[in-house]
């Protein structure tokens, strides 16, 4: 699904090389970890998947379902089955949550030759995907992520993910700012969207997020580069032990 | 320094000397108002047009912006009226009554002023008044407007309107559109009498149809809310007009009323809104909100001052602009708060949003406060779209034309939802989007 190939990429603004030459194929189906020490690479893989202008990328290639993503602009990106869970969820005032969700939807259905929903459809829909997750009517209705708690913004992160039922996830630090009841609600809501269709790439320095969603594969991005893979125990392992060895064998 | 040196007149100026001479014999009123339009033409004689060596009109040179002066505009045929009436529909199944002006001059027989007797509300053709006994003292405006050029030279060309009287504790239960229609070409020039009587309520809206060419669009809107009453008046200048569109509005509030005003501006070449809002009674409410979009190279004003001469008053002065091309917006707004005038609350905030790099905003919040013991605040801010907004609106596929229409609409959103006449909001936001699919 995701074949990422000798990947480079930099800071477009002052040129600050980032990753530096990342190797990563992500299978249908799968859920991958990234974990990785502070500065490290792991956000700016994020971004440069979801394609945020602010990094550019000097070698290497980014496979989708076999189509360059590269080339993409992040709205096709997203409308092909792309998703950033976002580590900071952007508050966006004067957009009620509703309204968002409803563009949102009817623009990858529109982009991908869809018919738009239904209000009753899109409703339904919504409230579904809101009770499992916790979320309330009226939180629907505030203007988006604004005045949400750390809790309430990655809730309303996942209740997107499950309503643009993308192929590909991608979570980026979902368990910062979360309390342990937050985590597991999240945690849910993220293993109900498990299939053999989709893929996940859980990014994360904490190993207690992985204790929720047991990924399949586990991969140590250090400086730029991935510099281990192993499976479930190699996040044990890392709890245990710290990057440094890892960190240390990649310098 | 003050010895009057005559001024060299420009074209324009010395078209309207000419227009004036031309319409004199037609213009309506009594001696006393004939004697008013002379002063009021002697002053632009002696002044010219406003100019940007005058302080309000710093942002926005009419003097420079007008290159000529058109006639006044003929007379309509009602056919012709209606016509444009049925084409033109600003708010849509809005249910609402109508009163009509054509080319300056008020038409009776398309207007619902059966249905207005019948709320508590007389409506009478401005120039019968101006003929009476009382007529001067329609244009004699209280005192921040008179000596301001664009109501001087209303003053002096004022082709017609209506006086609207709400009954004292008449609540006009839906709103009513005054429509200014222009079936030709040709300058149009109107003032508007507005009274709600003690305890009576008015929604007005303010909408303006049809191409005046080469002409000027200049309305004055004279509105008295009597004690207790409540007035809210929206305005939608809209339309890609070449000639100036100067709209006027002088405000006098009693004790515990409540005006609330909307100027809705997207279009014109050169649009300015001007508001003289007076407090005459404690315990009132003034809230005044502007919504600009200008692309091109238009310029679009929304200028005003607030005069809190009593105590006990509180204003809000909420503005939102949008531009791009090389658009120029400009928002100057005072608040004056005189020396016994404690316990003023006001609060004043201006933002724009700039879409270009070549765009320009003028933002020149003030206050003048004498008083000691008052809540008195302003902002201003300028910005550029957040690219953080738009890459997370991209990357849930909303794609950047889409996702940039939301922002500029939840940006302006903001005052018309704070504006809260919510019949009127979802023809607004219409309006919103309209323009920024043609830009």
């Amino acid at each position: 699904m995701l074949e990422i190939k000798n990947l480079h990429a930099r800071i477009a603004e002052d040129e600050t090389e980032i990753l530096r030459g990342v190797d990563l194929t992500v299978n249908a189906g799968e859920v991958h970890a990234i974990m990785g020490p502070n500065g490290s690479g792991k956000s700016t893989l994020s971004y440069v998947l979801a394609g945020k202008e602010d990094y550019e990328i000097t070698e290497g290639e980014v496979l989708f379902n076999g189509e360059n993503m590269l080339e993409m602009e992040p709205d096709e990106r997203a409308a092909a089955g792309m998703f950033l869970a976002f580590q900071y969820p952007i508050e966006i005032p004067g957009v009620a949550t509703m309204e968002f969700l409803k563009t949102a939807m009817n623009a990858q259905r529109k982009a991908r030759g869809e018919d738009v929903l239904s209000i009753p459809d899109f409703m339904k829909r919504v409230k579904a995907a809101a009770s499992h997750l916790n979320v309330s009517m009226d939180m629907l209705k505030r203007p988006l992520n604004v005045g949400f708690s750390g809790g309430e913004k990655k809730r309303a992160e996942i209740l997107q993910m499950s309503l643009l039922e993308p192929k590909l996830c991608v979570l980026d630090e979902t368990d910062s700012g979360l309390d342990i009841d937050a985590l597991r609600i999240v945690s849910e809501g993220v293993n109900k969207l498990r299939g053999p269709d989709r893929a996940m790439v859980v990014i994360t320095h904490y190993q207690r997020l992985l204790d929720h969603i047991v990924p399949d594969v586990v991969h140590v991005l250090s400086k730029g580069r991935i510099v281990k893979t192993g499976d479930k125990d190699l996040a044990l392992e890392l709890e245990k032990n710290g990057y440094a060895d890892f960190v240390e064998a990649a310098a | 320094m003050n010895a009057s040196m005559p001024i060299r007149h420009t074209q324009a100026e010395s078209d309207l000397f000419d227009r004036f001479e031309a319409a004199k014999p037609d213009l309506a009123g009594s001696v006393a108002v004939s004697a008013l339009r002379e002063a009021a033409v002697n002053q632009i004689r002696d002044r010219g047009l406003p100019h940007r060596r005058v302080e309000e009109y710093k942002y926005s040179d009419l003097r420079a912006f007008m290159k000529s002066a058109a006639q006044l505009v003929s007379k309509a045929e009602v056919t012709n009226a209606k016509d444009l009436l049925a084409a033109e529909n600003l708010f849509g199944d809005l249910e609402r009554h109508k009163l009509v002006i054509a080319n300056g001059s008020f038409v009776a027989e398309l207007s619902d002023i059966e249905a207005l007797a019948a709320e508590g509300v007389t409506v009478t053709d401005l120039n019968d008044a101006l003929a009476g006994e009382h007529g001067s003292q329609l244009l004699a405006s209280p005192k921040t407007g008179p000596c301001d050029g664009v109501v001087a030279l209303n003053t002096a060309f004022v082709q017609g309107g209506v006086v609207i009287e709400v009954a004292d504790g008449a609540k006009v239960s839906k709103p009513v559109e005054l429509i200014h229609v222009a079936t030709s070409s040709g300058a149009q020039v109107t003032r508007n009498k507005v009274r709600v009587g003690a305890d009576g309520s008015l929604r007005l809206l303010e909408t303006f149809i049809g191409e005046t060419g080469e002409g000027e669009l200049n309305a004055v809107f004279d509105y008295d809310v009597a004690d207790k009453a409540f007035l809210a008046t929206t305005r939608l200048i809209v339309g890609s007009n070449d000639a100036a569109r100067l709209l006027t509005t002088i405000a006098t509030i009693g004790a515990e009323a409540e005006f609330k005003s909307l100027g809705f501006m997207a279009g014109p070449r050169f649009a300015r809104n001007q508001q003289f809002i007076n407090f005459t009674g404690e315990n009132s409410e003034a809230k005044i909100y502007g919504v600009t979009m200008a692309g091109g190279s238009d310029l679009a004003d929304q200028t005003l001052i607030v005069d809190h001469a009593v105590p006990h008053c509180n204003s809000r002065e909420f503005f939102k602009t949008v531009l791009d091309g090389n658009a120029k917006g400009v928002y100057q707004g005072r608040i004056n708060v005189a020396q016994h005038a404690q316990k003023t609350d006001g609060e004043m905030m201006t933002q724009a949003l700039l879409l270009s790099e070549d765009a320009e905003m003028a933002n020149k919040p003030e206050l003048e406060i004498f008083a000691d013991d008052v809540l008195c605040a302003h902002g201003a801010t300028s910005g550029q779209i957040d690219e953080d907004l738009l890459f997370y609106l991209r990357a849930r596929g909303i794609p950047e034309d889409e996702a940039k229409t939301l922002l500029v609409l939840a940006f302006l959103s903001e005052a018309i939802e704070e504006y809260g006449e919510d019949d009127v909001t979802e023809g607004l936001e219409a309006r919103v989007r309209d323009w920024l699919a043609s830009h």
